[in-house]
């Protein structure tokens, strides 16, 4: 459905923010995209939107959707030669809604747009009882600072289904949220996925949720995606070191040790990423090819593979 | 609502009382003796005393204060000097000039500020852009009475399409044709405001298009144009609208420069003759009025910002 | 001082109209330092017989009514210029600067000060310099004060502002918690972290004082009319202008582009600013 191939987004004459990301995702599915902050995560997404800031753009490689080239299409012009449609549920759910518009006018606006022939308030109400906002007709009503932050996500869920996307792509839908308000999205999100059978990218920094979600995952380190593999293989052998890495830092259920680790060091910023492989300064694995020319592609199994000369899970070799 | 409006009226009124103090000093303030500062070196003593027995000269300064603010809340404003006639009277026969200059000069200031600040944040960075922010910088750091004097000598004195000075009043003959006496004055007074509401209309459209909200807009695949006007343009007025109290304490303040230019018959011009013949019961009054209708439009200024801002609580 | 002189600078390299109005601002000084030298004429030389004269040869930019060589009034009026420009900001920045810091270090003596900073703003500007000159009387010292007093409201707003949310940084909390006294957090804390707003603030005031004295002059309540100011100049030239179009030219231009150069060094002074000063700042 959804075909991302080796996609590079750079600064305006400057270093490149995305370097060859290359994904696809298919109806109903729910691929998860995991990284650290920095990594370029949100602009993976706003690239696939059409929707970069002015101070970047995409340079290379293209993103098509039902066979459809849309790489460098906002959504508006989208809209207008009637190809297909992706849309997105923001990070910030308080500051993503329109402080002095009614909620009702800010989904009927979508629903204009992409459902000419539906009553934009009756469709608006349909919605955000999909999204289970209780009350829905009076809520139609109310301006974003009268709803709870779970609440505003739910109506921008509401607003993403009223542009009838094939992907949605929702950028950290819960770090602004409660735990129990956070779980509650999250299952609406799987949940509207298996209904619907639009296909979802999952972003997150969190591992944790990803098992919950997710069918298959993919890891993005400085730009780059370094490991790509379906939930169970992932979390039982994971190849890439940094995927081992963000694993090792998750809690762990059995101990009582609040103590985390981490990955020492730090992600390199985009311009000083360092040549070779971008994870070998943090890496304990990194002998000296790894910080000068190509990286392998390494696989473990069916659709499991990973950017590494060291691979944990020696099995697999390219 | 009924609680926020009371609250902000209570500010305004406050405010009003303290600025009438800083008035009413004002007259103590002058070097002398205030009796004959009002009236001169050359007034007889039956005058003298009727002036001091009428502003309550002898009793303390408190009661004198409460005196006069009492009679100006009566509408009495006192007796000036050089007419002899009722100060409210002096400032009736300038409200018409005043009023219409003021109006027309705050559409000029809506209707080319606001367009061609919207034109220039869309164009940003162009040089469209670069070359209306210039000159709108240009235009508010000329002073009023010159663009005034420039207007007289190309339109009137030169081109003769528009009369160079005077106004007068609608209701005499030539009806409204009359406003023509008012289309270069106002024009000269547009000029700078516009300049800064234009400034102002840019920047808060650049900062809304920064904004989370204007994104979500985008995605939702609508029309650049709509996502201008239904989410950036309505969000940036905001601030411009609370600029409009700002904009008319400045429209007054240079109206008193541009009613002389153009010899407009108007409370500014009354405001600077008063200085020149020291006849301060009229300047006292002018004043008053004019910091009480600030403060009303202010107010109301303030109010509708609430109204339109859904955000802010008015319980 | 190297740190001030590049916050000065910077900007003007980057930005060529910047640039050509410092260059501009430059000249004004030179004019006002050097008049006698640069000056053809002595500003008030009387030449009835040459009266009125367009700009020629004899006369670079042409005579006023009594004859006076107008290049030459216009080299005098740079001093009367700066003289207000400085004394406008001097004034402004040492009264406002104090109201404004005490207001935020002592909140209840800000509420009655910032109050009585609302009341001085509730009169129209122009108005409250007419009626502190009527106080005062007319003449150059008093023009300053007048027009001061309505900076002086601005000023105390901006440095009120800023002196708030420096008090609830951090670093200055942990100072105070620290033991440390008012005055340490005043003068190691607050004014040096003030410097840049003051700055675009005092590029500002200047420019508009221009403005406001040339208003004054021009209704005859400002510098005593003997004093060759581009203000008076105007003034006194307004019942000629049809005879003599340029007598309105060359003042004029000087106030225009003497407040255009340092409103764009103002403006390209704040957007260097720290952001989140920047916003308090606007108009
Ligand atoms: N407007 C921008 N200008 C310059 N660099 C940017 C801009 N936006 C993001 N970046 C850079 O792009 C990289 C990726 O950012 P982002 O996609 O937001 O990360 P994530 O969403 O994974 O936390 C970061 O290193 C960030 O510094
Ligand atoms: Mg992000």
């Amino acid at each position: 459905m959804l075909n991302v191939d080796n996609l590079v987004v750079s600064l305006r004459n400057g270093p490149q923010i995305l370097r060859g990301v290359s994904f696809g995702i298919e109806p109903g599915e729910i691929l998860a995209l995991v990284g650290e902050s920095g990594s370029g995560k949100s602009m993976t997404s706003l690239a696939l939107m059409g929707l970069l800031p002015p101070a970047l753009a995409i340079t290379g490689g293209t993103v098509s959707l039902g066979g459809t080239e849309i790489t460098h299409l906002a959504p508006h012009q989208r809209v207008r030669r009637n190809c297909g449609k992706v849309a997105m549920v923001f990070q910030e759910p308080m500051t993503s809604l329109n402080p002095v518009l009614r909620i009702g006018e800010q989904i009927g606006e979508a629903v204009r747009v992409h459902d000419p022939d539906a009553v934009p308030a009756d469709r608006a109400k349909e919605l955000l009882d999909m999204v289970r906002i209780p009350d829905a007709a009076h809520q139609l009503s109310a301006y974003p600072h009268e709803l709870s932050g779970g609440m505003r996500q739910r109506v921008m869920i509401a607003i993403a289904l009223a542009c009838r996307p094939q992907i949605l792509i929702a950028d950290e839908p819960t770090t602004a949220l409660d735990v129990t308000v956070q779980r509650q999205v999250l299952g609406l999100i799987r949940d509207l996925c298996d209904r619907l059978g639009v296909g979802v990218l999952f972003i997150t920094h969190d591992l944790g949720v990803v098992a919950q979600m997710a069918e298959r995952v993919a890891v993005m380190y400085a730009g780059m995606l370094v490991e790509r593999a379906d939930v169970g293989p992932l979390f039982r052998a994971p190849l890439h070191p940094y995927t081992a890495g963000l694993m090792a830092c998750l809690p762990d259920p059995e101990s009582d040790d609040p103590l985390l680790a981490t990955i020492p060091g730090a992600a390199p910023r985009a311009g000083a990423v360092p040549d070779g492989c971008p994870f070998a300064p943090r890496c304990v694995r990194a002998a000296s090819r790894c910080r000068s020319g190509a990286l392998p592609l390494v696989h473990g199994g069916e659709g499991h593979s990973a950017r590494c000369h060291f691979p944990l899970t020696a099995a697999a070799s390219a | 609502m009924g609680r926020y409006v009371l609250r902000r009226t209570g500010a305004a009124i406050a405010t009003l009382i303290a600025a009438s103090i800083v008035i009413f000093a004002f007259i103590h303030l002058i070097p002398g003796d205030p009796v004959y500062v009002m009236l001169g070196d050359g007034a007889t003593p039956e005058q003298v005393a009727r002036l001091r027995n009428r502003l309550g000269l002898d009793e303390p300064l408190v009661f004198q204060y409460l005196i006069w603010a009492g009679s100006a809340l009566q509408g009495d404003l006192g007796q000036s000097i050089f007419f002899e006639t009722p100060v409210t009277q002096v400032i009736a026969e300038g409200a018409e000039t005043s009023i219409l200059l003021a109006v027309i000069t705050m559409f000029w200031i809506v209707a080319f500020g606001v367009p061609v600040g919207i034109l220039a944040a869309i164009r940003q960075g162009t040089w469209i852009d670069q070359g209306l922010s210039g000159l709108a910088m240009l235009l508010a750091s000329v002073p009023t009475f010159w663009v005034g004097l420039y207007l007289i000598l190309i339109f009137a004195a030169g081109l003769g399409w528009f009369p160079s000075s005077g106004f007068p009043s609608v209701f005499d003959d030539g009806g409204l044709y009359n406003l023509r006496y008012l289309i270069l004055p106002s024009l000269a007074l547009a000029a700078p405001n516009a300049a800064l509401i234009l400034r102002l209309t840019r920047a808060s459209m650049l900062d809304v298009a920064r904004e989370d909200y204007v994104r979500t807009a985008r995605a939702k695949g609508i029309p650049p144009y709509r996502v201008v006007l239904r989410h950036i343009l309505r969000n940036a007025l905001l601030a411009v609208v609370s600029a409009f109290g700002f904009t008319f304490a400045a429209l007054i303040s240079e109206a008193v420069v541009t009613e002389t230019v153009f010899a407009l018959p108007g409370i500014g011009r009354t405001v600077v003759q008063s200085i020149l013949r020291r006849d301060y019961p009229v300047i006292q009054g002018v004043i008053l009025v004019i910091v009480c209708l600030y403060l009303i439009i202010n107010l109301l200024v303030d109010l509708s910002y609430r109204f339109l801002d859904p955000r802010v609580e008015l319980e | 001082m190297r740190q001030l002189l590049l916050t000065w600078t910077r900007p003007a390299v980057s930005r060529p109209m910047t640039a050509v109005g410092v260059l501009f601002l430059l000249t004004i000084v030179i004019f006002a330092a050097a008049s006698p030298w640069i000056a053809p004429y002595p500003p008030d030389l009387i030449d009835p017989v040459n009266r009125l004269q367009p700009p020629g040869p004899g006369h670079l930019l042409g005579t006023d009514h009594f004859g006076r060589d107008t290049f030459s009034r216009i080299v005098y009026g740079a001093r009367l210029a700066l003289l207000i420009g400085v004394g406008v900001v001097l004034f402004a920045l040492a009264t406002g600067v104090p109201i404004g810091v005490l207001s935020a270090l002592f909140p209840a003596l800000g509420v009655v000060l910032m109050r009585m900073v609302d009341v001085l703003m509730s009169f129209p500007s122009l108005l409250l310099a007419l009626g502190l000159i009527v106080i005062l009387g007319q003449g150059v010292f008093n023009a300053i004060l007048a027009i001061g007093l309505i900076y002086l409201t601005t000023t105390a707003r901006i440095v009120y502002g800023v002196a708030l949310r420096l008090k609830a940084e951090p670093y200055v909390e942990a100072a105070r918690s620290a033991g440390a006294g008012t005055w340490w957090i005043v003068t190691r804390h607050i004014l040096p972290n003030m410097i840049s707003p003051l700055l675009v603030q005092a590029s500002f005031v200047f420019a508009f004082a221009q403005l406001g004295a040339a208003s004054l002059d021009f209704l005859g309540l400002g510098a005593p009319p003997e004093i060759p100011s581009w203000g008076n100049m105007l003034a006194e030239s307004r019942i000629y202008i049809t005879r003599a179009s340029w007598l309105l030219l060359w003042p004029g231009l000087m106030i225009v582009l003497t407040a255009f150069s340092l409103n764009l060094v103002g403006d390209a002074l704040r957007d260097r600013m720290d952001p989140r000063f920047r916003e308090m700042m606007r108009r």
